[in-house]
């Protein structure tokens, strides 16, 4: 690790600052660890707990899970959404399923198989120690959904029903029909709720945090806006818990819930959290493709439909207007079939991803030409969709077996498009769907900051540069239901020592009267253009530049595009109504704001790592057949962000990573 | 296609509300109906005016937390070929010049908070009364230990498939939260996790049920008509078996 600032691509953006590692896994065999750990970390007394008090920000499968818990345990905790109610956070929509190393099979599963299939998804860029915990606990989280009275599907013995999911040979995914997400974070909720009942969790809900106190080094509470009387208070506490999910939405289309932000994270981040790996973006390849420009959001099919469904597009670029099912079999070209016969359609995410936007860019893409603009700045109109084709899963299995295992995802596709999924092949396209990158954890969870916990898809630490199927619901409750509920005990074992705080205390004071100042600000610009126009803006700028593929020079040309939008937006932005209200515009506008600051960041970290590796494909680091290359020579390390002042230039941190229990490979999926 | 769209505004649960013409030009049959309302409010931001606030979130039919009353029905079913949320209504099942109507949830235990926007916490209330299983965390038995009938699965599958939106207490003339609380507790019936506690939860979803103000259920169905997830009216039928049971078994006393 030798390379400076100088010789790393964008080096006029960022400076090199001192290596960081994380120093609470301990020392000895991987799967010694956690259990190690455990003994090793720090106890509070029962009796005790309730004089504690935890907050946490957000309510999907890992900030409910955790509030849910540490009540159980109880601490007293105040647990906050900006949504009307726990059970809508976005955890929601997952559809596919969790892994777990059950091994119910029979097919050669193990804990480390689970880990090895990850770390590899992965691309080698997660941190050996925490993803072996996942894989560890994966299967403690299956008995306690089914506990709980999560429904998953069962088979007519009784027992749990399995499925494969992408990038995987073993059948470890379980499910409840396409809706796991939604009976997850049900359960997740109704645990929630009980501990409300008991009184050890209170909940706020329509209350959004927009910056974290931090005094004396440590973080000690969160400043809030009341959503529907514009009322801003603090809230004090012992320790701070983010599981406010990921931010996608910095493209502004994306799967994501349109409310969906990074402004919890990004606010922390500029008190100090470290930013880790915010180019690492992934691109879900099943998504309904775009309508046309008054598009809000996208909408994701689970990948389970790769298990049954073929892909392909014409091999003739004059076929892309005809009917698919006037297209002779010899016409067609299964181009995942082709290029990686052992896998097929099964491929990890981003090859499928790229795959797609490779035909598209060939001109045989399908379905309707939409307005793009290329690197030039001129329109140019491209298909972007390719078919998935379920005729020889109908003939082999029935219609009716389709239906039973796919039946809400068609009828959700002919609600969406109003086009008929039995009868022809169906239109998917690739969309901007999870986040790898997040705020800087160590083994405990802990960031940057003393006592500040981050969650769930918050965090960077499990997923690398990509992030395997059914592995997001597994990482949130693993989080939230086992992990703090066993780490963060150990730093609030010491809280008698912490030094008292009240609504006095100058970093309370200088919290709250930033955000006012900075809703005050908003409110004041009264320009030209709506909050959502910005968005936009800056949507088409991250998904031309720093999307699928990446180049130095778009990268380049995308920072220049954002210094210049955030300018516009600080002087021209519109913001209707006033803060003592229900302000839709409002809460949009402080989110869009940080948006354009990740954003910039987010492509400085990707001009940074001139490699491609997972979901971060680098023009200039490919293999002769077009392959991702990776480079493990300079860039086998996490980059962790340091802020450092508005229009000042962000700090890199590297963590080395270490594989000591696996083997580095080059990915293949031939 | 150009709309005519009569809103409900209201500036907070004091005022007083009134329906609001618009007109919206060139809205595409493939917006969906809150990308309509998109462009509405695009159309009055640029105006300086207040864009009507509306609740939404996933825009894919599974959160929850969208809802407004089309034409009279809840999520528009009456315009809509199958079951469906709002955001998954599309601009296709209306015809150019249509004029639509566009109000809240109406009902005694949602107050409006703000237009179209209102306040369902009283469903997160009849959970907190017991739509759980008290299963702390750590204290789970081998997922395989209890087997459960496919069937039964199944059908707490489908009951446990309900969002929350509300849309069963706006289309029923009693206010009834009845097909909420009785998803609810059908779910956790069906299931051997959910057996020790069912007598006494159902008598204490139903009290919080009361509590909150909703009416009583006289199977009219509304509720179940416009059911996004097209949760069956006999989990109602189910509510109702054991709550009945649930009178003559200790544990419900």
């Amino acid at each position: 690790m030798a390379t400076t600032s100088k010789t790393l691509p964008g080096a006029d953006f960022f400076t090199l600052g001192a290596e960081i590692a994380d120093t609470k896994a301990p020392a000895g065999p991987i799967e010694k660890k956690w259990s190690q750990r455990k003994f090793g970390a720090k106890l509070v007394n029962p009796a005790n707990r309730r004089k504690m008090t935890v907050i946490i920000v957000g309510t999907g499968l890992a900030g409910g899970a955790a509030a849910a818990s540490l009540g159980e345990a109880g601490y007293n905790v105040l647990n906050f959404c900006y949504q009307d109610s726990p059970r809508r956070a976005h955890s929601i929509a997952a559809q596919g399923g969790i892994n777990a190393a059950k091994n119910y099979r029979n097919d050669n599963d193990s804990v480390y198989r689970l880990f090895y299939d990850t770390v590899k998804g992965g691309d080698y860029r997660a941190r050996e120690t925490n993803v072996y915990r996942l894989a560890e606990i994966s299967a403690n989280i299956i008995d306690q959904c089914v506990a709980q009275g999560v429904p998953f599907a069962r088979e007519y013995s009784g027992l749990l029903d399995n499925r494969s999911f992408g990038g995987v040979q073993v059948q470890r995914t379980f499910y409840a029909r396409g809706q796991t997400g939604q009976q997850l974070l049900i359960g997740a909720y109704q645990a929630l709720e009980r501990q409300v009942a008991a009184g050890t969790v209170k909940n706020y809900t329509r209350n959004e945090m927009l910056e974290v106190i931090v005094a004396d080094g440590r973080a000690r509470g969160i400043v809030t806006r009341d959503l529907v009387t514009g009322e801003i208070e603090t809230y004090l506490g012992d320790a701070v818990v983010l599981a406010t999910g990921g931010y996608g939405n910095v493209f502004y289309l994306s799967t994501n819930a349109m409310g969906s932000n990074v402004t919890a994270a990004w606010r922390a981040h500029r008190k100090g959290a470290y930013m880790a790996n915010p180019c690492y973006t992934q691109i879900h390849p099943t998504c309904i493709p775009v309508h046309g420009d008054s598009q809000s959001k996208l909408t994701l099919m689970s990948e389970s439909l790769r298990n049954d469904g073929r892909i392909w597009v014409p091999k003739r670029v004059e076929d892309c207007d005809k009917d698919p099912r006037d297209i002779a079999e010899e016409d067609r070209d299964y181009y995942l079939e082709r290029i990686y016969p052992s896998f097929g359609n099964l491929v990890p995410r981003d090859i499928a991803s790229r795959q797609a936007k490779n035909m598209c860019d060939e001109g045989r893409g399908v379905g309707p030409a939409v307005k793009e603009f290329d690197h030039d700045g001129n329109e140019v109109h491209v298909r972007r969709g390719v078919y998935l084709d379920f005729a020889e899963a109908i003939e082999r299995l029935g219609k009716d077996e389709v239906a039973a295992r796919y039946g809400n995802l068609f009828d959700m596709y002919a609600q969406i498009t109003g086009e008929k999924p039995y009868e022809a092949p169906m239109r998917i396209y690739p969309a901007v769907h999870y986040v790898m990158g997040g705020l800087w954890v160590d083994y405990d969870l802990m960031s940057s900051i003393q006592g500040l916990y981050v969650a769930g898809e918050a965090n960077f630490s499990d997923h690398g540069a990509n992030r395997l199927g059914a592995s997001a619901l597994m990482q949130g409750l693993g989080d939230g239901y086992f992990v703090l509920p066993n780490t963060i005990n150990d730093y609030l074992a010491d809280s008698a020592k912490f030094d008292k705080i009240d609504e006095s205390h100058p970093a309370v004071v200088e919290a709250l009267a930033d955000v006012k100042g900075r809703v005050e600000k908003l409110l004041a610009i009264q320009g030209t253009r709506s909050v959502d126009s910005f968005h936009k803006e800056l949507g088409h700028i991250m998904w031309e530049y720093c999307g699928m593929e990446r180049t130095e020079e778009g990268l380049q040309i995308a920072i220049a595009k954002i210094d210049k939008l955030n300018e516009e937006f600080w002087s021209n932005v519109k913001v209707t109504g006033v803060n003592e209200d229900f302000n839709q515009a409002l809460e949009k506008a402080g989110r869009v704001a940080d948006f354009i600051e990740l954003g910039r960041l987010l492509c400085v970290d990707a001009l940074h790592r001139r490699e491609s590796c997972g979901g971060h494909f680098r023009a200039e680091s490919q293999t002769e057949e077009g392959e991702a290359l990776r480079d493990d020579d300079q860039f086998l390390y996490a980059a962790a962000w340091e802020y450092t002042g508005e229009g000042a230039k962000p700090v890199l941190h590297k963590e080395p990573l270490v594989y000591e229990a696996i083997e580095l490979k080059q990915r293949s999926y031939k | 296609m150009n709309i005519t769209l009569r809103v409900w505004r209201q500036a907070n649960a004091a005022s007083q509300g009134r329906m609001v013409t618009y007109q919206v030009q060139d809205v595409s049959e493939d917006m969906s109906f809150l990308e309509m309302l998109d462009l509405l409010n695009e159309d009055l931001t640029v105006k300086g005016e207040e864009p009507v606030a509306f609740d939404h979130d996933c825009r894919e039919g599974i959160c929850g937390m969208c809802g407004v009353v089309i034409n009279g029905t809840a999520h528009g079913r009456g315009n809509s070929p199958v079951a469906t949320t709002t955001c998954q209504l599309h601009m296709r099942s209306f015809s150019d010049g249509a004029v639509i109507d566009v109000e809240p949830w109406r009902a005694g235990s949602f107050p409006v908070i703000k237009d179209l926007v209102v306040n369902r916490s009283a469903f997160d209330r009849i959970i907190q009364a017991g739509g759980f299983v008290s299963v702390s965390t750590g204290a789970a038995p081998e997922a395989h230990a209890n087997a459960v009938s496919k069937l039964k699965a199944d059908r707490a599958f489908d009951a446990a498939t309900c969002i929350g939106c509300g849309a069963c207490v706006a289309a029923c003339p009693n206010h009834s939260g009845m097909l909420f609380a009785a998803a609810k507790i059908t779910h956790l019936a069906m299931l051997p996790q959910g057996q020790p506690e069912r007598p006494l939860r159902i008598k204490k979803m139903v009290a919080a049920h009361d509590e909150e103000g909703f009416g009583g259920c006289t199977n009219i169905g509304e509720c179940a008509a416009v059911c996004p997830k097209e949760i069956p009216l006999d989990v109602i039928g189910q509510l109702n078996r054991d709550l009945l049971a649930s009178l003559f078994k200790r544990d419900g006393k």
